[in-house]
């Protein structure tokens, strides 16, 4: 698992075998391309193309799987069946989703500010799109492994609140804005959270490129990191407003917040991006914390990240299906006062850990993570001791307190139900 | 330098996911913070009481069934019962069992709806409420063996039911008392220690005792501040005052006192659905066409008779002028009584806790706007 | 109480999640290869090897079978059962019901020596349409003529047709609900399995055997 590995990148695969002369495919066996000498920016665009084409349609068709699965899943855990009309086992019920959504009318509102109002689905595609780029889904299927991945994807997530914003000024609707300004708040709150979560990571991986992170991992760091991979699952969670954090879209109080104005394929980009979002986060959970595509040697790579992926969509749908919502009050609590001192005590305990062992050999990550998991359970149960509400100190009434004027009151004889018994004949 | 802010009125119904039908809302807000609240309701006003005076008694069962139409079996109950005490029938004794058995099945169902709606309200999409759902499917099955009909049930007549229950339903009724024990033990293990939902509900929405009584709310808004009223105990109608249940109470007169009060009811109704069994007696369920005819002709009078429904005292008064039809009806409708402390339970709280506390008080817009 | 309520909630999720559904799906249900192994009353593998397009189509889920939902006897469905020759035209039916919507029209019929003069049915529309299903017009019926009826799909596309004629309700399937019919009960009948022919049947006492009727009739006179 060295670095030929990783640099055996699906692009460069593609692009050697068309300029095979260029200097950076030197190490490699292409001895000629398919195009002349002097052709390697032809082949850079055809590689980009290609690649660009395989991951858009890739992660579309993901996340039509994706629907479907969480709509069954939905259904199971609420004892029903989910859709399975169309197509074996309902596969095509999302397929015929979309379609309906292509053909309904596009309705923009008298007030809206129209540039911007088109503006925000792309918005919000874009960067849901790009976190995927920097993901490596396998040995060798990656775009690039930027030698700052984490900070990309932290760079790239927040985007998605400005177009957020963007949606519901330009829609101008009250409900919308109210709904903005609470994604704008989840942001900023859960947005230091999570990157320090992923501090610990970091500083265990010696790296921020998700490639090295995977190489890293001789044991997945979930077990050496608990603290830090609930906060990070937690502030994932808020970012990409799930339950219990669905404030932004909380369909009981603002009906669907944001998207109130919005129809047809413009409000389809905007599920798109949801639910790429989820994808993108369970694929970041995946590999800063379940080892990415590491696995037993026969099975390969790409299976073993999906199936890991699928593992932490399962988790991520289980909380959503069995959480109420917490307030906007509450939820920038549990950040501040819960989650920032989670991921304080977490990178403090891991740099003693770091300072004992500078380089960490699988030994000596099983005992960081025996230290570890005493520490995360213990912060975890102080910090919901504090964070909790008390139970009440009284529920039923004293049976010595003064009774209510009520208690004692008779009921009077022309309101009660009494029959009289002078049964009198009626009617025909 | 504190920041200058200013209120925001928003628009909220009569199209919205969760005002429990049509109901409309201008609330102010100041940032998340709720300054003022104006409910508009009537949007599904059918005249009911109107309609009545054009209908015979007997006919105008099938309009209460409309009214609160998750309780549907409680509103034949109290009007049949205000008929009874105007005309003077003296109702048969198996009859006024099987209508025991059939409104505390409709109070655990409607108190089902109360909890899962309730829960969705704080935003648990849906399964909860699935839970509970599911569970009242086997009451209005057993409502479909018993009369024919799941939700408008017509099943009372002045004297008591219209038919006896058919055999088979006995069993089934055994079998659905267990399993509905199960769904709220269920929901209980669930809901009840939920650290979310004790977080969002306890403290929201606080009411004194002493303001309930005087808007003269009743039901279990009024018993989860600590006041012991339930008219099955204080005034017994029917054979209540045969059957022994205990008074559900909690004193923090909050969102979540109103949650677990109602839940414990259940239990309680399953209980008084027991009793109602073991000492149900055979007989004729209604008089017999000599004594009650099908078209009653009360004597002039009037009469009001209340009755403990699912959402507090639901009464109905009607004026006879001797004809088949009452010369006026007025129904007590405790769901538009209870909506009216809206008000005061939503100003200084916050917007999400604005659904909560309007699934807390467990209205039915039907009843409403009648 | 308070303290591990959200485990607890986890794990009455995945209870529920393991759970079969409870969903009933309707009109027709969707079956795996043992469902329909089952249907065919063989063993999956039999059916497996003997029909080997039909399994492929079972295992991809798209195999399914009609379902009839479960229904008390009771039920107010959406069809009235109406046996003319138990009819007198007293229109009861017309006057109890809340809405109005039962229009009888009867002409003078025959004038039998025996029976006396008898009203022959000329017009008997129920507007569908406008009915809520209270039974009321049954309740009324003192000849047991009218009942309700079982079934449920009747569902049209213009109005009008929703309209139940008296032609309509002669050529129908005779299967009436026990609604205020406790002589269905009494003879257990099933309406979703059988139907009633005979008009004699659906009233609330047997028809007299002939002999009953000549001693009541001859013999006693």
């Amino acid at each position: 698992m060295g670095q030929a590995f990783l640099d055996n990148s699906l692009w460069r695969n593609v692009y050697c075998f068309l300029a095979g002369d260029s200097s950076s495919c030197a190490s490699r066996d292409y001895s000629a391309g398919l195009l002349p000498a002097g052709m390697e920016w032809l082949a850079f665009a055809i590689a980009a193309i290609i690649i660009i084409g395989l991951f858009v349609n890739g992660v579309l068709g993901g996340v039509i799987v994706l629907i479907w699965g969480e709509r069954r899943l939905f259904g199971r855990f609420q004892s029903r069946t989910g859709p399975n009309r169309w197509g074996p086992w309902g596969t095509l019920t999302s397929v015929a989703d979309a379609a309906k959504t292509m053909f309904k009318e596009d309705v923009v509102p008298a007030d809206a500010d129209k540039i911007l109002f088109n503006l925000a689905p792309i918005l919000i595609a874009a960067p849901a799109l790009l976190v995927f780029s920097v993901i490596p889904f396998g040995i060798g299927t990656y775009v690039a492994d930027l030698n700052v991945g984490v900070l990309f994807i932290m760079a790239i997530t927040s985007l998605t609140t400005l177009s957020v914003l963007t949606a519901a000024w330009s829609s101008a609707n009250r409900i919308a804005i109210l709904s903005a300004l609470r994604s704008v708040a989840l942001l900023i709150s859960y947005e230091i959270p999570m990157a320090l979560a992923v501090v610990g990571v970091i500083m265990l991986a010696g790296s921020m490129s998700l490639g090295d992170i995977i190489v890293a991992q001789g044991i997945p760091f979930i077990l050496v990191q608990p603290l830090g991979f609930f906060v990070f699952f937690m502030a994932a969670m808020a970012e990409m407003a799930r339950a219990p954090f669905d404030l932004t879209e909380a369909e009981s109080e603002l009906a669907a917040g944001y998207l109130n104005d919005y129809a047809s394929m413009k409000f389809g980009l905007f599920f798109l991006a949801e639910f790429m979002a989820e994808i993108s986060t369970s694929a970041i959970i995946t590999t800063l914390f379940l080892s990415g595509w590491r696995g037993f040697e026969p099975i390969p790579s790409h299976f073993w990240f999906g199936a890991k992926l699928i593992a932490v969509l399962f988790v991520i749908i289980w909380f959503r299906m069995t959480l109420p919502r917490l307030r906007i009050d509450q939820v920038l609590k549990f950040a501040w006062k819960g989650l920032f001192e989670l991921t304080m005590i977490n990178i403090i305990v891991t740099a003693i850990l770091i300072a004992i062992w500078p380089e960490p050999t699988v030994r000596h990550l099983w005992y960081m993570a025996a230290v570890n998991w005493p520490v995360a359970i213990l912060s975890i149960w102080l910090v919901t001791k504090l964070l909790g509400t008390p139970a009440y100190d009284r529920t039923q009434p004293d049976s010595n307190a003064p009774e209510y004027p009520v208690g004692s009151e008779e009921i009077p004889a022309s309101s009660a139900y009494v029959v009289e018994t002078s049964a009198q004949e009626g009617g025909d | 330098m504190a920041i200058k802010t200013q209120p925001v009125t928003v628009n909220l119904g009569p199209q919205h996911p969760s005002t429990h039908g049509v109901f409309r809302m201008r609330v102010m807000f100041d940032g998340e913070e709720i300054v003022d609240v104006e409910p508009i309701f009537g949007y599904l006003h059918r005249g009911s009481e109107k309609l009545a005076e054009e209908r015979t008694y007997t006919q105008i069962v099938t309009l209460t069934d409309r009214m609160d139409y998750v309780s549907s079996m409680l509103n034949n109950h109290a009007y049949i019962l205000a008929v009874e005490k105007l005309a003077r029938i003296e109702p048969s004794p198996r009859g006024v069992w099987l209508r025991m058995i059939a409104s505390e099945l409709q109070r655990v169902a409607s108190h089902l709806v109360a909890t899962g709606f309730l829960i969705q309200d704080l935003g648990a999409l849906g399964t909860p409420l699935i839970y509970a759902m599911r569970e009242r499917e086997n009451i209005l099955d057993l409502f479909e063996m018993i009369c024919g009909a799941r939700i408008t049930n017509s099943y009372l007549r002045p004297g008591g039911v219209f038919m006896d229950a058919p055999a088979e339903f006995w069993p089934a009724l055994d079998r659905g008392l267990d399993d509905i024990v199960r769904t709220i033990d269920e929901l209980e293990a669930y809901l009840s220690g939920n650290e979310i939902i004790f977080s969002r509900t306890k403290g929201t929405a606080v009411l004194s005792p002493e303001l309930l009584i005087n808007a003269s709310i009743t039901g279990p808004m009024l018993r989860a501040s600590g006041v012991d009223w339930d008219l099955r105990h204080r005034a017994p109608y029917d054979y209540y005052d045969r059957v022994n249940f205990e008074r559900i109470l909690h004193t923090a007169s909050d969102n979540y006192a109103r949650y677990w009060v109602r839940v414990q009811e259940m239990r309680e109704s399953v209980k008084i659905i027991k009793q109602c069994i073991e000492q149900i007696e055979p007989g004729p369920v209604r008089p017999s066409f000599d004594d009650v005819p099908r078209l009653i002709r009360p004597p002039e009078g009037d009469a009001y008779v209340a009755i403990e429904g699912s959402k507090g005292e639901l009464g109905f008064y009607l004026v006879s002028d001797g004809g088949i039809s009452p010369y006026r009806m007025h129904v007590r409708a405790s769901s538009l009584i209870n909506l009216t402390l809206l008000r005061d339970m939503l100003i200084g709280g916050q917007f999400g806790d604005l659904f909560v506390t309007f699934g807390s008080v467990d209205l039915n817009m039907g009843e409403v706007d009648r | 109480m308070i303290g591990l309520g959200l485990p607890r909630g986890f794990i009455v999720t995945l209870k529920n999640f393991i759970r079969p559904a409870v969903t009933e799906q309707y009109p027709d249900r969707h079956i795996g290869l043992l469902g329909v192994a089952k249907e065919a009353g063989m063993n999956p593998f039999q059916f497996l090897v003997k029909k080997p397009a039909d399994s492929l189509k079972a295992i991809a889920g798209l195999a399914t079978v009609p379902v009839a939902v479960e229904q008390a006897a009771r039920f107010r469905g959406n069809e009235f059962t109406f046996f003319e020759d138990r009819c007198t035209a007293c229109a009861s039916c017309a006057k109890y019901c809340p809405l109005g919507i039962i229009e009888i029209v009867s002409v003078p019929g025959k004038i039998d020596a025996q029976e006396g003069e008898s009203y022959k049915l000329d017009v008997f529309d129920i507007d569908i349409g406008r009915c809520m299903f209270c039974g009321l017009c049954v309740e009324a019926c003192p000849y047991d003529a009218l009942h309700m009826g079982t079934s449920f799909e009747r569902s049209k596309y213009a109005r009008d047709e929703l309209i139940i004629t008296k032609e309509e309700l002669f050529d129908a399937d005779k299967r009436p609900s026990s609604w205020y019919r406790p002589q269905f009960e009494e003879k257990s009948f099933d309406p979703f399995k059988e139907t009633i022919d005979d008009h004699y049947d659906a009233g609330r006492h047997e028809r007299p055997s002939d002999e009953d009727l000549k001693k009541k009739w001859v013999d006693e006179r």
